[in-house]
């Protein structure tokens, strides 16, 4: 080889690196909207799914009987109308009478049934069972009624049907087997390719009884990096995004060619402590560590302030004044005089498990809580772990106290029944069992009218915060970035794409 | 017995060791395809749903009989059903292998087709302040990491040109060869950035050794020009610490870039393996660990036989 030779090769390399940098892909057509997000789904069966990464996509192709609109309220999805009976034990539907699924089938009846029977056969292994145990039979009088007879007054019931893990499915294809392995839904886009982890190719539904979508599909890439995402935007290789990272989302207002959503989620950060292992036990401890924490200063450096300090009830409809809560504005002192009092002025050392990147901000939520803690004396030492590890030591119940993100609902009962009632089915992880929360809880569930649950969920809250057996901090935002030639979409609190099914493409 | 026949016969010896250890470290670790599945909502199942859950993704039977079924099936030619993809193992690596691949042959090809000239440039600059130039620029090639050489790519090109790959609707070589190149050739930049620091470094180093031989300096004393001393006398005796290095690094490459699939969104085996750890798939783990460590023997195997072709004193056997 001569020296000539090897200029040869290096120029080539070259060219081929600009050629790479001009020749860049395929701009899809102008009806097609281009989206990622950085964690895919990780199944297609509706009823088993709880990733919120598996339910954004499910949304999109499957239907619930009812939806939650962007104020939480509940409005028709494949249903019409519906109403309770007989003392809030009877729940009517009629359907809409011109939803089809993707394979052309009616929805009727008998699909709602065999659904939901699906849903609460243990054999299935959905985890949403948990919402419809007062379930007691199920009655398809007639093409487009179905009646829902219960065990007992469930008024949370109807909020939970909004949810996709109660999607009705074609009772041909519980049959069959393929819920899981075929995505046939009845909702606005069908899934015409999905590479796990790489991408979906949807198609807009044409025969959608819930309306009509301005465009023909989506393609989503999954790009699992979100530097990547927001420099896609950029580039204009992508129209819509879902983003999670607030340090990334708050960069997408600087490109002048790019809009940022942000819209309050339900889930909320929380430091949950275990009230079953000494010196939690304590009420005074768990108070001083509630009056330690400075809550606005863990979301300014933790969060850039991207949110909005909260007590346990996240949901507009139930939310009160934070303010109002047991030692919300930090009080170092008090928390030193209780810690005394609890017979711990020297402080103590505890572990506290974080989840690597879930979210994308735990590390930081840990190191300032860990920093004011220390004013009184306790040693936080901050254990990460891989999001599965922390799973499986958070269900065991396996902590002195954890950082955490949990999802919330739109119903307070849904919501807090697994942690806060005696029979609650995550209660050895709340670790904490108090007659007042129990009662208030059943009390809640049974309340028909709304004026008496908010006083009854208030008094909850107000006494949650006093016990102190968690720590609530604050809800973060849900963030989509878009081109501002993508018009009309409409954000929800949780955290729902559904709202794409209202955008329109400029050219 | 000769060299080659005795490292065939280690083959079956190292992938039952591997075999092993990659199905108990998966199983050793906490969490498992249902907690996966449903983070923190695996709480609300009562034991039955459980052991719906548990039978379906195979986890109800002991490891032995796990391992017992799996080996057995690996010997067919069976590597399993990934409950992920809901398709065979062996038929998701075979579509991820192509990508991996061809990212690695062009890491490759630019590493070597920049290095060794540079290092050889540099050999026979020695001290100057071309040669001192080169040195530094591997130096910070070396030890700059693949993320960091990626993201800083994707910036300035976002930023500052407004444009990118295109990422995530990635194409395949036979598909559309131009499209593909230009998503393959960043990420096969950044990738062998790091990769033609070493090979710059090792043959530069290589090369002053064999310079400094006396059949170069008999070479030079017969007035034979330079270029033909550099590239015909000296340069194929300075090869065997390159390909050395060339065949480890090939190795690996063929496990997948995990990083800079990552940052360009590329279905690769390296994504690959590591989602499958992160969702618990159990049997694409371990079949993509095995088919890399087959890979990385293979290469391996490959690199002792090319020493031969280099340098016809290596006899492989020892006599």
């Amino acid at each position: 080889m001569k020296l000539k030779t090897a200029g040869k090769i290096i120029s080539t390399i070259a060219l081929a690196a600009m050629l790479g940098t001009t020749a860049f892909a395929t701009a899809a057509s102008a009806a097609t909207l281009r989206m990622a997000w950085s964690q895919d789904a990780t199944g297609l069966d509706p009823h088993k799914q709880t990733a919120f990464s598996s339910i954004r996509l499910l949304e999109l192709i499957y239907e619930p009987l009812v939806r939650l609109d962007d104020k939480l309220e509940i409005v028709p999805a494949l249903a019409d109308s519906w109403a309770f009976a007989d003392n809030g034990t009877k729940l009517t539907f009629k359907l809409n009478p011109n939803a089809k699924f993707h394979n052309g089938a009616k929805v009727t009846p008998a699909d709602v049934k065999a659904s939901f029977e699906r849903l609460l056969d243990e054999k299935t292994g959905a985890a949403a069972r948990a919402n419809f145990l007062s379930i007691a039979s199920i009655d398809t009088p007639d093409d487009v009624t179905v009646v829902f007879n219960l065990s007992q007054p469930d008024v949370p019931l109807l909020a939970a049907m909004a949810g996709i893990n109660a999607a009705v499915v074609p009772a041909s294809e519980i049959e069959a087997g393929s819920i899981g392995t075929s995505a046939v839904g009845s909702g606005p886009f069908k899934l015409d390719k999905w590479e796990p982890n790489a991408k979906e190719i949807l198609s807009t539904n044409k025969d959608w009884a819930g309306g009509k979508v301005a465009y023909d599909g989506i393609d989503i890439s999954v790009l699992p990096d979100e530097t990547a995402i927001l420099a896609s935007l950029r580039a204009k290789q992508i129209d819509f995004a879902l983003i999670n990272d607030p340090l990334v989302a708050t960069l997408v207002p600087n490109e002048a060619s790019l809009t940022l959503n942000r819209t309050p989620v339900l889930a909320y950060h929380v430091l949950q402590l275990n009230p079953s292992r000494a010196p939690m036990n304590e009420l005074k401890v768990r108070q001083a560590i509630s009056c330690a924490v400075n809550r606005q200063e863990v979301l300014d450096t933790a969060l850039l302030g991207e949110g909005r300090i909260t007590g346990p009830l996240t949901m507009p409809a139930y939310q009160s004044d934070p303010e109002t809560f047991f030692c919300y504005q930090q009080d170092v002192a008090k928390a030193k005089a209780l810690m005394a009092e609890a017979g711990k002025a020297d402080g103590f050392s505890a572990t506290v498990i974080v989840a690597t990147g879930e979210p994308a901000t735990a590390a930081a939520e840990a190191q300032v809580l860990q920093a004011q803690l220390k004013e009184i004396g306790i040693n936080l030492d901050i254990k990460m772990m891989e999001l599965n590890v922390y799973v499986d030591t958070w269900l065991k119940g396996d902590f002195d106290m954890a950082v955490a993100l949990n999802g919330g609902r739109s119903d307070p009962y849904t919501m807090y029944n697994r942690y806060w009632t005696k029979a609650g089915n995550l209660q050895k992880v709340a670790n904490y069992i108090d007659d007042t929360l129990d009662s208030l809880m059943q009390q809640g569930r049974v309340e028909t009218d709304l004026a008496k649950r908010k006083v009854i969920f208030a008094e909850f809250e107000k006494h949650l915060t006093e016990m102190a057996p968690w720590i609530w901090l604050y809800t973060g935002y849900t963030y989509t970035g878009q081109q501002k030639t993508v018009d009309g979409f409409v954000s929800s609190p949780t955290g729902s794409l559904f709202g794409l099914t209202t955008v329109t493409l400029k050219p | 017995m000769n060299y080659l026949t005795r490292r065939l016969l280690t083959f079956p010896l190292v992938m039952f060791g591997v075999s092993v250890l990659v199905f108990v470290a998966i199983r050793l670790v906490p969490g498992d395809a249902i907690t996966a599945m449903l983070g923190t909502e695996a709480g609300l199942l009562t034991p039955e749903q459980k052991a719906a859950l548990a039978s379906y993704f195979g986890l109800d039977q002991s490891w032995f009989t796990q391992y017992a079924r799996w080996i057995a099936g690996v010997l067919s030619g069976d590597l399993g059903l990934s409950v992920t993809y809901g398709k065979p193992v062996l038929d998701v690596i075979l579509d991820r292998f192509p990508l991996t691949l061809q990212l690695a042959l062009m890491a490759m090809v630019i590493a070597l087709g920049t290095g060794l000239p540079l290092g050889v440039f540099a050999a026979t600059r020695n001290g100057k302040a071309a040669d001192l130039g080169v040195r530094v620029l591997a130096m910070i090639g070396q030890s700059t990491p693949s993320f960091v050489v990626g993201l800083l790519l994707i910036y300035f090109l976002s930023v500052g040109f407004g444009v990118l790959p295109a990422m995530g609707q990635f194409v395949p070589l036979w598909q559309d060869p131009l499209t593909n190149l230009g998503q393959m050739i960043l990420p096969a930049i950044t990738l062998g950035f790091a990769f033609t620091a070493s090979v710059t470094r090792i043959s530069r180093s290589a090369m002053l050794d064999v310079l400094s031989d006396d059949y170069v300096r008999t070479a030079r004393a017969k007035g034979a020009p330079a270029r033909r001393v550099i590239w015909r006398h000296a340069l194929p005796n300075a090869l065997i610490p390159v390909v050395t290095l060339s065949g480890v690094e090939f190795g690996y490459l063929l496990g997948g870039a995990v990083l800079v699939e990552q940052i360009y969104a590329l279905p690769g085996l390296g994504r690959l393996v590591l989602e499958a750890i992160l969702q618990r798939d159990y049997a694409l783990v371990q079949g993509t660990v095995l088919f890399i460590a087959f890979n990385f023997l293979l290469v391996n195997l490959l690199v002792d036989l090319a020493y031969v072709a280099l340098d016809p004193r290596i006899r492989l056997g020892g006599n």
